[in-house]
């Protein structure tokens, strides 16, 4: 066990965080408005994989319908400042709610299915929102046009309308979102969740309230794709239906598994390449899905626990060789 | 009044009845056999009683209290633990870790709970050597081990132990065995499901034969061992 950035002595690590914020900060003044627009969306998209990295990469549950909670938190947001005029900072935690609600509703009936039963229903309940928001109901939504004129969030005062300054908004939320996470993660919520994901009936065995647990999972993972929507509603100023589509799903489940179920870092470097890297490449755009899919299947064949794995998969395939005592070969387990 | 109490158990699997009325019950302080051939209904009892599969019919008394409706994290509350079938330890996992998840239900009674690791460690002093080992890389035995460890973290008043000599050495089996023994002494009540008919009426006192979901058996492990079907069907004898 002597590999691994974790292993480093903590004073490079120390130093890797330092040059990393101090980047972080300087980068506004550095880069011009397009490519601070692009870690703009960086940030929401990094969001977005963490909200989804609740369900799928803590619990093991498939959900390709997360679409649907960013879209309930933008229209919440959109329909309550524009119909009530509440400041949309207000709404910021509201619209996690009102998301995390809806996680509730909709989690409750489908927990007891599994994997693939519960991805088919999680991608028809995306769909029933896409298609619900452009039928605009009770003349709410706006149906396909959507809803413009959303108002700027105001800090004390302060109007957020600049590019930087929504750089800056979006990656304080990021990293509260990572510092509570980790927490979290290491918290008996986080430790169930992951007995869970291994082994449910010894879970259940255990003492853990599975169903409880897994509709906390879904509250909150659906709550913060709520407060990601509530931010790009602001910042964007107008929403429709069409940028919450199954493509949005699938992208932010990408972003999961690309990067490592589980791991936060391994998010970041999922939304990098998902979110930022075809903007390097926009030259190739056109062959874009071909070049995605064939990154897929190397990926797949060549590192299947993700590009920046949690360190316990990254454990599981390594253990067996290096925890044993000298000399002592592993064991093949019967029914293990 | 009996610690657990089977009354009438059915249980089913869609449209296979897996149990089909079973009844008897488990005093304080004793081990109990539950033997029978594959299929015929033992692990499907223990889930039944651990909350893990939901009785169509029937009631299951604990300490007087009927589990019918009782989640399974609750009946762990309630002092019954399970080690199931197969073990199944968290390979991902420490030997350690895996110990203190089975303390879950005790949330944060940590002396109870340090107390109660120290207890295993004393009962399998091989866990307490490999604490830091990944539980994926112990042999079946050790896994074995471990898989009733952890339920013992719980601090139950009935263990339900399901088929702990599965895939095991001969030595190991007795070894195994010989533990439970000690448990039981310490005050465990223990509910054993085996194939090994001969190695679990040896160590319990009493025993119920199940065959294709019913029971067609039952008395003191003195008397199953000694019972002409019993000898022919579960022990190899002529």
């Amino acid at each position: 066990m002597s590999r691994g950035w974790h292993n480093w002595d903590p004073r490079y690590l120390k130093l890797a965080y330092l040059a990393l914020g101090v980047g972080a900060v300087a980068y506004p003044f550095l880069a011009n408005t397009y490519w601070i627009d692009v870690a703009n969306f960086f940030g929401i998209y990094v969001l977005l994989g963490l909200s989804l990295n609740i369900i799928v990469g803590y619990v093991g549950l498939f959900n390709l319908g997360q679409a649907a909670f960013y879209a309930v938190g933008a229209y919440s947001t959109a329909i309550l400042n524009t119909a009530f005029h509440i400041p949309v900072l207000w709404l910021l935690p509201l619209s996690g709610l009102l998301a995390a609600l809806m996680g509730y509703l909709i989690s409750r009936p489908i927990l007891h299915l599994r994997g693939d039963y519960l991805c088919i229903v999680t991608i028809g309940f995306g769909e029933i929102m896409r298609i619900t928001l452009n039928n605009n109901p009770f003349g709410l939504t706006g149906g396909p046009n959507g809803i413009m004129g959303i108002a700027r969030p105001e800090i004390l005062g302060f109007r957020l309308f600049q590019p930087h300054h929504y750089y800056y908004f979006i990656w304080l939320i990021v990293l509260l979102t990572v510092i509570a996470l980790k927490r979290l993660e290491n918290s008996r919520i986080g430790r169930a969740w992951h007995y869970i994901r291994e082994d449910e009936l010894a879970a259940a065995a255990m003492g853990i309230d599975v169903n409880r647990m897994k509709l906390l999972a879904f509250m909150l993972g659906a709550g913060l794709a709520g407060v990601a929507g509530n931010i790009y509603a602001t910042k964007m100023t107008v929403i429709a239906p069409e940028s919450f589509s199954f493509w949005e799903s699938v992208v932010m489940f990408t972003i999961v598994v690309l990067g490592g179920p589980g791991s936060i870092p391994g998010v970041v470097v999922g939304t990098l390449c998902m979110v930022v890297l075809p903007e390097l490449f926009r030259e190739f755009a056109k062959a874009r899905m071909l070049v995605f899919g064939l990154a897929m299947i190397l990926m797949m064949i060549f590192r299947p626990e993700g590009l920046w794995p949690a360190r316990r998969y990254r454990e599981e395939i390594r253990s067996a060789k290096e925890e044993l005592p000298a000399g002592q070969k592993p064991e093949t387990l019967s029914g293990a | 009044m009996a610690m657990l109490a089977v009354e009438n158990l059915h249980v089913s699997y869609g449209h296979v009845h897996a149990l089909k009325g079973i009844t008897f019950e488990l005093k304080e302080g004793e081990i109990l056999a539950l033997l029978g051939a594959n299929g015929a209904g033992k692990s499907t009892t223990l889930r039944a009683i651990s909350g893990l599969v939901a009785p169509r019919a029937g009631r299951i008394l604990f300490a007087g209290k009927d589990l019918g409706k009782v989640p399974a994290h609750e009946i762990v509350r309630m002092g019954v633990a399970h080690a199931p079938e197969g073990r199944r330890v968290f390979a991902t996992l420490t030997v350690e870790e895996n110990l203190i998840l089975g303390g879950y239900s005790r949330g944060r009674d940590r002396k109870g709970l340090e107390e109660t690791r120290r207890q295993v460690y004393e009962l399998f002093p091989r866990l307490y050597e490999r604490r830091r080992q990944l539980a994926g890389t112990l042999s079946g035995g050790e896994q074995q081990m471990l898989s009733i460890g952890r339920a013992l973290m719980a601090a139950p008043r009935l263990l339900l132990l399901d088929e702990p000599s599965l895939g095991l050495a001969p030595l190991l089996v007795r070894e195994i065995f010989q533990t439970i023994k000690e448990i039981n002494a310490r005050g465990v009540t223990i509910l054993l499901v085996e194939q090994n008919a001969r190695a679990a009426l040896r160590l319990a006192h009493r025993g119920v034969v199940l065959e294709a979901g019913r029971m067609v058996l039952a008395g003191s492990a003195r008397e199953l061992l000694g019972d002409e079907r019993v000898k022919k069907a579960y022990l190899g004898e002529k």
